[in-house]
């Protein structure tokens, strides 16, 4: 009973403040026109942000459904790039602080082939091999030193030692040893991405539990058997999430290796270059790129964790 | 006890040990290696017209002036008369420059952290604020924010703000991310039936805050201002490239790679590793503090 009330005062709350919404976006003038924002306008926007708040506030009490959260999240989301649009117009913000979300799309499409050009650079050649390489060295190492304790209780307090280590720093010296393009970009990605596999294939390789371990040696199960049926399998959480972890830190890593040298291609040459440049909406151009690889990359990850541990308990229980 | 702990110290220390002893090993044969080339090519053409022997060969490459790659006791004796030679405050003395990256990483890191704990607080208490803004935060943990860093620097410089200012901005967003999930996590540790009690005791929020839901929170926050302060460190760093800076880790390799100075790079490499892991270290031991006067074992 009391949601239906809630729902029901929600949608005049939404319907009132897109229609204020769309109105000021209207009746604000172009950017550069006139001097000073007019008072009226200015008052305009104050009385959208009030409704604004509103809506999400209202839509934020909603209960019951999943999506709700994500709607909630999507419409906040919406309200931040509007005010952003409609700010930097009225206040007539310079393009080289704060360029209009209009302006970037454009900047998006006008300048779509030399971001697409980035995008292979630094995507698909860089990014993709160093952390293929990277992850699947530090698997490789971390099963093959499975059975050697010695060097296990040697290398894994060394490796957790670098994730304090700014590793990326490393990139000028790749970049001597394997020059501009991408290969100096893809050795600093496999040098980030390596250790985390390493721990977490290590971690992973012991979380099978005693109890399992018997059962496979009362099966008269070899080790290579146990490996591949029980501790593997069981590793798959650990493995999945370095490897989205390094999703991150691959894409981190080739592009701030791109700021240290980088043929005249690349989403960090990019951002680096049109910075100075000052060319503001191209180099968000390039971060939006950049974002969205991210959040996809993360996306499949999950989507693939689905598909290859469907079976294990924190997968089952979302 | 004794013996107890001196058996521990060997089953710890020894395979570390003798991990980085296998490193050093295969530094020096990388080193003998990589630059084998070029000490045959520009020195020992010259010194030994007439053919070198193996000894010649080993030590011209590990005493190259310009080697691919230098050997560790070059980089070492580099790092050494850096420190002693020149005095603190010349731009020769890298620690100079560990102190301009060091100085803005920490005002970024504590500037961070509060903003974090703060905003985990307000979210922890609005409804609102806990649906709509969070999944973003959440989100923005797989995107590249440090691709942002040269806006950043933009923006500012070009409202007047200069020296430590911007790099301190960059450190503070990127530790402010893993801070502010760690905090809504720890916040929201406390048990049903504590929140329950705090409650029959007629405490107010801001009591529950201080007394049961921070206390909770910080075995979450001290991970998190770990991964923080290493994420800081990285942030001041490439801070310092595309501004033309003349001080701190990140200026001093981009200077390094202009010229082609490795043994130079390789020091400030060495430097800003030291600088990740004592800074790591610092936050660690106030961990270890603070848990034990809380009365952690």
């Amino acid at each position: 009973m009391k949601r239906g009330g809630v729902v029901g005062r929600l949608w005049p709350t939404l319907i009132v403040a897109g229609l204020a919404a769309v109105a000021l976006a209207w009746a604000v003038p172009a950017a550069g026109t006139v001097d000073a924002p007019p008072r009226g306008l200015v008052a305009g926007l104050l009385a959208v942000l009030l409704l604004a708040g509103a809506s999400v506030r209202q839509v934020a009490a909603l209960d019951g459904r999943r999506w709700y959260g994500t709607a909630t999240a999507a419409l906040f989301g919406a309200w931040i790039v509007y005010f952003w649009q409609v700010g930097v117009t009225l206040f007539d913000v310079p393009r080289v602080l704060l360029p209009a979300p209009s302006f970037i799309g454009q900047m998006l499409l006008d300048r779509g082939d030399t971001l697409a050009g980035d995008f292979v650079q630094t995507v698909l050649k860089a990014v993709l091999v160093g952390w293929a390489l990277g992850s699947g060295l530090g698997f490789v190492v971390g099963v093959a030193i499975d059975r050697a304790p010695f060097l296990q209780r040697g290398l894994l307090p060394l490796a957790s030692l670098t994730s304090t280590v700014p590793l990326v720093a490393v990139a000028p010296i790749m970049v001597m040893w394997f020059g501009f393009d991408w290969p100096s970009k893809a050795a600093v990605v496999v040098l980030m991405t390596f250790f985390p596999m390493l721990v977490a294939t290590l971690a992973g390789l012991q979380s099978a539990g005693k109890l399992e371990r018997e059962l496979m040696h009362s099966y008269a199960a070899g080790y290579a058997r146990t490996l591949l049926d029980l501790r593997l399998p069981m590793a798959m959480p650990f493995l999945f999430s370095a490897l989205k972890v390094n999703a991150t830190l691959a894409l981190i890593g080739a592009i701030v290796a791109e700021f240290f040298g980088s043929p005249t291609v690349g989403l960090g040459f990019r951002i680096s270059t049109e910075a100075a440049r000052m060319n503001m909406a191209l180099v968000w151009g390039a971060i939006v790129v950049a974002a969205v690889t991210g959040s996809l990359a993360y996306a499949l990850l999950v989507q693939l964790e689905r598909k290859v541990a469907f079976w294990h308990p924190s997968i089952r229980s979302r | 006890m004794a013996m107890a702990e001196r058996a521990a110290l060997r089953e710890r220390a020894l395979p570390v040990l003798v991990v980085l002893a296998c490193v050093l090993l295969l530094w020096y044969g990388g080193a003998v290696g990589l630059n084998r080339a070029g000490a045959v090519e520009r020195v020992l053409a010259n010194s030994h017209p007439n053919g070198y022997s193996t000894a010649d060969l080993v030590s011209t490459t590990l005493n190259m002036e310009r080697p691919v790659l230098p050997a560790p006791h070059q980089v070492v004796a580099d790092l050494y008369s850096s420190l002693v030679d020149w005095p603190l405050d010349s731009p020769r003395n890298l620690l100079y420059h560990v102190a301009v990256t060091a100085q803005s990483t920490l005002v970024g890191f504590v500037l961070g952290t509060l903003l974090g704990i703060a905003l985990a607080a307000a979210i922890v208490h609005s409804r609102t604020l806990d649906r709509a803004l969070l999944p973003w935060i959440v989100a923005s943990q797989t995107v590249p924010v440090l691709a942002i860093a040269p806006i950043v620097l933009v923006i500012l410089g070009s409202l007047g703000f200069s020296g430590v200012a911007p790099k301190a901005t960059i450190a503070m967003y990127l530790c402010f991310f893993p801070v502010t999930v760690a905090m809504v996590q720890g916040l929201r540790a406390p048990q049903r039936i504590e929140t329950e009690l705090m409650h029959t005791y007629a405490a107010s929020r801001l009591q529950a805050f201080w007394l049961l839901r921070l206390p909770s929170a910080l075995p979450f926050l001290f991970p998190s201002l770990r991964v923080a302060i290493a994420a800081g460190v990285v942030g001041a760093m490439v801070a310092e490239l595309p501004t033309g800076a003349q001080a701190g880790l990140g200026a001093r390799l981009l200077t390094g790679s202009y010229y082609g100075n490795t043994v130079g790079i390789w020091s400030a490499l060495v430097m800003s590793a030291l600088l990740g892991l004592g800074l790591t270290a610092a936050v660690a031991g106030i961990e270890r503090l603070v848990l034990r006067s809380r009365g952690a074992r």
